[in-house]
């Protein structure tokens, strides 16, 4: 067993489990979520065997690093942490069809890195400036971020697909009432700004012990700042002004904008110190 | 709004606003979208190319060039601050009235219209039930308030009512990241100092504006050395610095990126480096006509005889870049010939090529074939003595947000109410702060655990 071979099964096994979960929201089977679930488990178990294989694959070429440290091991890891929370988040609120919301996204994030020609699943060796606990520190807290992130986009999307007061024949009946919506959305926004403010000041912290500023205004930074400003309109606008349904919905979906932003348009798009997501 | 209010008093309103903060908030996360956009700090010659005489000006107006320093945008953050200031003042005397109250009161009603009220059942007489349930409560949630009533007993326990706090925690450590990073900007500085092996310097040049600061201090680099992997890439960079104070060795110790020297409020950081001057050159010296070859060692402004008293060759300098026709060749040395009839030419003898020489079609070719490879080190030189107020507002942030988000005040209510001598109705209900959600379960499983007594 290599990691290549690990995390490959595991794109196809998360593939299975969104197909569980889509199938048994479109064919109105509750059954066909508890396969999604279990499938979606193994998958989870393979993606975590496959980043450990390539932490002992690094230190058996001699190099000897974390595998966090470009984008191909950050999007598995963005996989990895997308699907611990999910699974998280079903076992507490017992609700299982918003999975259709959230294995996709799983699914997508490690398919992307398997399959992009533009990302190269090479063990290199890091340079110097990588080398530092932090950036392991600062890589999972962001990445942690994203996932919390990443599932509140996915849940947000339920208000555009459910209408308010669905009648009891129809196939959206079975998703969760926008109430538990906007606690789902809400708590998931919670964990990501928790874990993106961590992430960022971990990155702070980082650069100050690498290069002496903690803060440089490279345009990843400042993406990553611009982010976080969104999300923490996002909560004062649900706190204070009683924002809740659609409008709320829809600051999630820019804050998620901003979140893809930060980690792809940043890298292909503007110039700066990260080299990676 | 109210009438007759004084101009400070409608100051006071306009920045207690939460509406304040969110238009704040919308205008720094779209402004700061520029900064990423348009090139920070470059030169007027490159603004003028890439976006022409009149976008310049309003870029110069700005200061989009430098915008995260520009007026403008200090005036957003300042205004975050006032807002902060002002809302957390406004409402902390409520908060603290809820956090301190004088009493501890609840309201039964209340609970009792509660959503996530749940109700069932006992075959057991209500009095039994007290001590039991009474435990239960204090042991999940905290001290019980139990009031007799009518019909039965009603039971009160809450906890974390100080979690409230939290959110003023957050805003705080705000404060303090802005505090810290206008002590920062003031009082610090982030300059660039590169030294060759074996030089000694105090002055380092600030960054972007190339401005010379006395470090306080003579930093001398004794050795510096660069490790590469079998891959080219470089692993590790490493300095041996010497700190000289009243021109007496302080100590002296290694700095790698990443593990910096930090000595009486300044950071002493590895952060590039590139090769110096070498001191002693070994040259072959090829006669083109039958490729006889002369070694001969040469110092750096030394001048020695071409072979067959042809002349006298002076090694004149080091290129770290040289550049032929356009072309970069790299580094090169560089030296003049001068011949027997007082001819002079000037050659260059890049180290990457060793034929180009021979291209020159002299009578000698030059290779450059051994010399010690020399480094400098290329020091980032910073102070910061506002960094301990950012870093306690990091503390602050992440403990703030901890509470703000994962703590609540939660409060719980059992009644329990006769039905007959042997059976009791159960009613249980919550309130919290946030997550609701949360409440609910919670309730569900109290339930599960009181029906197992
Ligand atoms: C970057 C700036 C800011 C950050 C990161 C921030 C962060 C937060 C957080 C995390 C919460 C808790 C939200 C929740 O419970 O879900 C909160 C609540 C709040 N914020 Fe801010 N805030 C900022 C700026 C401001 C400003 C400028 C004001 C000025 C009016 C403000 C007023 C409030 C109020 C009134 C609450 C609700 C407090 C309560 O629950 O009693 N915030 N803020």
């Amino acid at each position: 067993m290599n990691s290549s071979l690990a995390l490959s099964l595991a794109t196809f096994i998360y593939g299975l489990s969104s197909v569980f979960y889509i199938g048994s929201f479109a064919f109105k089977k509750q059954i066909l979520a508890k396969p999604g679930f279990i499938v979606l488990v193994i998958g989870f178990l393979s993606n975590t065997a496959g980043i450990i294989i390539r932490w002992i694959e690094s230190h058996q070429m001699g190099y000897g690093y974390a595998p966090f440290s470009n984008m191909y091991e950050s999007l598995v890891f963005f996989s990895w942490a997308i699907a611990v929370l999910y699974i998280f988040v079903e076992l507490k609120y017992k609700e299982n069809i918003i999975g259709m919301f959230a294995t996709p996204l799983i699914f997508l994030a490690i398919a992307y890195a398997s399959l992009s020609p533009d990302i190269s699943s090479k063990i290199s060796p890091l340079i110097p400036a990588l080398k530092s606990n932090w950036l392991i520190a600062h890589v999972i807290t962001c990445f942690l971020g994203y996932a919390g992130f990443a599932l509140a986009f996915g849940f947000s999307i339920i208000y555009f697909v459910k209408s308010k007061n669905s009648d009891a024949a129809s196939i959206f009946a079975k998703l969760p009432s926008w109430d538990l919506i906007d606690e789902l959305t809400y708590q998931m926004v919670v964990f990501g700004f928790l874990f993106l403010t961590i992430g960022i000041i971990t990155g702070a912290v980082w650069a100050n012990s690498a290069w002496g500023t903690y803060w440089s205004w490279d345009p990843k930074e400042t993406w990553s700042l611009i982010t976080w400003f969104i999300y923490a309109i996002f909560l004062h606008l649900r706190m204070m002004r009683g924002w809740h349904g659609k409008n709320l919905a829809w600051v999630s979906i820019i804050g998620f904008m901003a979140v893809m932003f930060t980690y792809f348009g940043v890298n292909f798009l503007l110039s700066g110190l990260h080299s990676y997501g | 709004m109210k009438k007759n209010q004084t101009i400070p008093e409608l100051i006071w309103q306009f920045f207690s606003s939460v509406k304040l903060a969110v238009y704040t908030l919308v205008l720094l996360a779209a402004t700061s979208v520029i900064g990423t956009i348009i090139l920070q700090n470059g030169t007027p010659q490159q603004y003028l190319r890439e976006y022409g005489a009149a976008v310049y000006n309003v870029i110069k107006v700005f200061n989009i060039d430098d915008m995260y320093r520009a007026w403008w945008f200090l005036a957003l953050l300042v205004i975050l601050c006032i807002n902060i200031v002002v809302c957390s003042i406004e409402r902390l005397s409520t908060t603290w009235k809820i956090i301190f109250p004088k009493k501890i009161k609840f309201n039964p009603d209340r609970f009792r219209k509660q959503k996530n009220l749940e109700t069932y059942s006992v075959n057991k007489n209500a009095p039994t039930l007290y001590n039991d349930y009474e435990t239960l409560l204090s042991k999940t949630i905290g001290k019980v308030i139990k009031e007799e009533t009518q019909t039965g007993a009603i039971m009160y326990a809450e906890s974390g009512r100080w979690t409230r706090m939290g959110v003023y925690v957050v805003h705080l450590s705000i404060i303090l990241l802005l505090i810290g990073a206008l002590i920062g900007s003031f009082f610090g500085f982030k300059a660039n100092l590169n030294l060759d092996e074996g030089a000694t310097s105090d002055t380092a040049f600030i960054a972007k504006k190339r401005e010379p600061v006395n470090i306080g201090f003579s930093i001398r680099c004794n050795d510096f050395n660069v490790k590469f992997y079998d891959t080219g890439a470089p692993e590790e960079f490493k300095s041996n610095l010497t700190i000289i104070e009243n021109g007496k060795e302080s100590f002296t110790k290694d700095i790698l990126v990443n593990h910096p020297l930090r000595y009486k409020g300044i950071n002493i950081f590895q952060s590039s480096y590139g090769s110096g001057k070498p001191d002693i050159v070994v040259f072959d010296i090829i006669r083109q006509s039958d490729k006889s070859v002369t070694s001969q060692t040469i110092k750096i402004g030394e001048e020695i005889q071409l072979p067959d008293a042809q002349g006298l060759f002076k090694l004149q300098g080091f290129l770290p870049h040289y550049d032929f026709r356009g072309n970069n060749l790299g580094e090169a040395f560089i030296g003049k010939i001068t011949f027997k009839d007082a001819k002079e030419i000037q050659i260059a003898i890049p180290i990457k090529f060793p034929t180009f020489d021979k291209m020159r079609k002299g009578t000698f070719a030059f290779v450059a074939k051994e010399f010690e490879q020399k480094y400098y080190t290329g020091l980032q030189i910073t102070k910061d003595p506002g960094v301990w107020y950012v870093y306690a507002g990091f503390i602050l942030m992440i403990i703030g947000c901890w509470i703000t988000f994962f703590m609540s005040h939660q409060s719980l209510f059992i009644e329990i109410e006769k039905i007959d001598e042997n059976s009791s109705k159960i009613s249980i209900s919550g309130t919290t702060n946030r997550n609701n959600q949360g409440m609910k379960l919670k309730i569900k499983k109290i339930v599960t655990k009181l029906k197992d007594i």
